[in-house]
């Protein structure tokens, strides 16, 4: 059984392939260096059903960032997000074409457990949904599942993660008692507590913040300021502010209008440090999007 | 605005026939819940008052006599264990199938064809009568291996197989998919989502639904009549040999001619009646406790 000091990324066979060395496409203007990419993905395009949701993402993702996926809605922000953890897996008829690489594994090879990759690579969701048990069992729920049983260590990865996420001070007199009583703020906290107990490698994060009220939003960004050096961030956001207070690194979706067919599908329109984006874009979509004129 | 003008502002309805309806429809609602509680109402003061005066542990307990015998002699002790055995076995053979099938259904099937035939033939078996649940069990066990305690519930099972599957289905139905999310999001396989989430958080429902599956079976006569048969004395083998129950005593003693007996009927059904309002009122409870857990 695994101590959770252990970091339990280190002995995965995922993590087996040496990290690619690879450039992203040039346009993009991200190159990776070695050994610091968590995420590659290389024109990946997503389909539910017949339907083209995303197309022709290339992306690189760094460890110890946070990276913000902006855009308008039905861009395919988190269509993308959740094929990093393969989550979009659970949804019928949904398949990635293209690369995606993850710490230089091939994320959608025939061999790789999306149990295990998920293990790795943890998600907070819009709206919290904690369990309806304890606030104890809710954080004590991903341990568990990786056959941690001893009550000391448990409690402990409890109270860590709780203090992680800026939470413990507020439920340690009753962890016993039920997550819903919690309030909202709380509840997302909760969920990323919840999240940072099963100590992932990477923390995506879909509109964390979108049901949560300005002061409840700042306790979280801190949060996420605090965590970075341990956790790799992805997040997807609808605020631009937000992505400007926390992201070192931004990338704009939008969506492209097919007229003939009537439908829609999301692209990457420009990938950059968070600063460059917002104050220089290059492309003239981006401009538009981040000076308020569009979307 | 016009607050200054020094008019008073009219917040009187305007004249029309709203309030009028609004009337007839509460005197019709209220008219229908009576004319529905009426029926209810007679049969429950018929049974109460031909009854109750036979009802005392003698009665609850001691052995059928023959039916030329007075009220005041005997009981129903051989209908009650009958009753009991017999409902508890079929609870057991049908509620874990009912159980697992809905979980198939509902976790596991999807659009697969099994799935869709499965539930399909569940609400067909719903709308079989049960009296030809009787006949069917008759002729593929009683016929070779005689009637007995376990035949009966056979038939008892059958019918409340698919009240359970529709019951804990329509539960499973009611789980939100962001509580398996964040299951998955912890690397939690799908069975572990099922029985660790998705269970605990339908349980309530899914009881409460078996308990009314389970007082439905125990008022059942027809499948009864050809699969236990009627005795006299306490059978305490539910698998072996000829048993009676509450309904089968019920429907033999109301069409024997002799005043004894019939009263002994009226307290069965009496009996009959009190166990099921307590399995509907312990159904309540356990409904209303996990509903709190939910909220």
């Amino acid at each position: 059984m695994e101590t959770p000091e252990q970091n339990i990324v280190a002995n995965l066979p995922l993590t087996e392939t040496a990290v690619q060395q690879q450039e992203v496409s040039p346009e993009s203007g991200v190159y990776a260096t070695p050994g610091e990419s968590v995420f590659e993905t290389k024109n990946i395009s997503i389909y539910y059903g017949s339907f083209r949701a995303v197309t022709d993402v290339s992306l690189t993702i760094r460890e110890n960032e946070i990276t913000a996926f902006i855009g308008p809605s039905g861009c395919g922000k988190t269509t993308v997000l959740r094929t990093l953890n393969r989550m979009n897996d659970l949804v019928i008829g949904a398949r990635v074409e293209g690369d995606v690489h993850y710490r230089g594994a091939p994320l959608y090879a025939k061999d790789v457990s999306p149990i295990a990759v998920r293990r790795r690579i943890g998600m907070v969701f819009q709206k919290p949904n904690p369990f309806p048990k304890s606030i104890y069992d809710n954080v004590a729920y991903g341990p568990r599942i990786n056959g941690e049983r001893n009550k000391g260590r448990l409690s402990e990865i409890v109270e860590r993660s709780l203090r992680q996420a800026a939470l413990w001070d507020e439920v340690k007199d009753r962890l016993n008692k039920s997550a819903l009583g919690l309030s909202g703020g709380q509840q997302q906290r909760l969920c990323i507590a919840r999240t940072l107990a099963v100590e992932p490698d990477v923390v995506l994060m879909d509109e964390p913040c979108s049901a949560l009220d300005p002061i409840a939003t700042g306790a979280i960004e801190d949060l996420m300021q605090e965590i970075k050096s341990k956790y790799t961030i992805v997040i997807v956001t609808h605020n631009m502010q937000q992505a400007t207070r926390v992201s070192d690194r931004t990338a704009f979706f939008s969506v492209l209008i097919n007229e003939h067919s009537d439908t829609r599908t999301g692209v990457l329109v420009e990938y950059d440090r968070t600063a460059k984006l917002f104050q220089d874009p290059r492309d003239s979509r981006t401009r538009a999007y981040v000076t308020g004129r569009m979307g | 605005m016009a607050a200054t003008t020094g008019q008073t502002v009219d917040l009187q309805e305007p004249p029309s026939w709203r309030r009028s309806k609004n009337r007839i429809a509460t005197v019709l609602m209220v008219i229908s819940f009576v004319l529905v509680i009426i029926p209810l109402g007679f049969v429950l003061y018929t049974v109460i008052a031909k009854g109750i005066s036979i009802i005392s542990w003698q009665f609850l307990t001691a052995d059928i006599p023959p039916n030329v015998l007075p009220a005041s002699i005997g009981g129903m002790g051989p209908a009650v264990v009958g009753t009991l055995e017999i409902t508890a076995l079929a609870t057991v053979l049908a509620v874990p199938l009912g159980v697992l099938g809905a979980v198939y259904l509902n976790e596991y099937g999807g659009n697969k064809l099994l799935a869709k035939v499965i539930g399909f033939m569940s609400d067909v078996m719903t709308g079989v009568p049960s009296i030809v649940m009787g006949l069917f069990i008759f002729s593929i066990w009683v016929l070779h291996f005689g009637y007995s305690g376990l035949a009966g519930a056979l038939a008892l099972g059958c019918l409340m197989l698919p009240i359970v599957i529709r019951s804990t289905y329509e539960m499973l139905r009611l789980v939100p998919d962001p509580l398996r999310e964040a299951s998955y999001a912890l690397g939690a396989s799908k069975a572990r989502v099922t029985v660790t989430v998705v269970l605990p958080t339908a349980l309530g429902g899914i009881v409460s639904g078996a308990l009314l599956a389970v007082a439905r079976a125990a008022g059942e006569t027809a499948p009864l009549l050809f699969t236990i048969l009627t005795v006299t004395t306490v059978n305490k083998n539910v698998f072996s040999g000829a048993n009676t129950s509450l309904p089968s005593q019920i429907f033999a003693n109301a069409s024997s001619p002799y005043v004894g007996a019939q009263a002994r009927g009226w307290g069965a059904a009496l009996t009959l009646i009190a166990l099921a309002f307590i399995l509907m009122i312990v159904a309540r409870l356990v409904t209303a406790r996990f509903a709190r857990n939910l909220q």
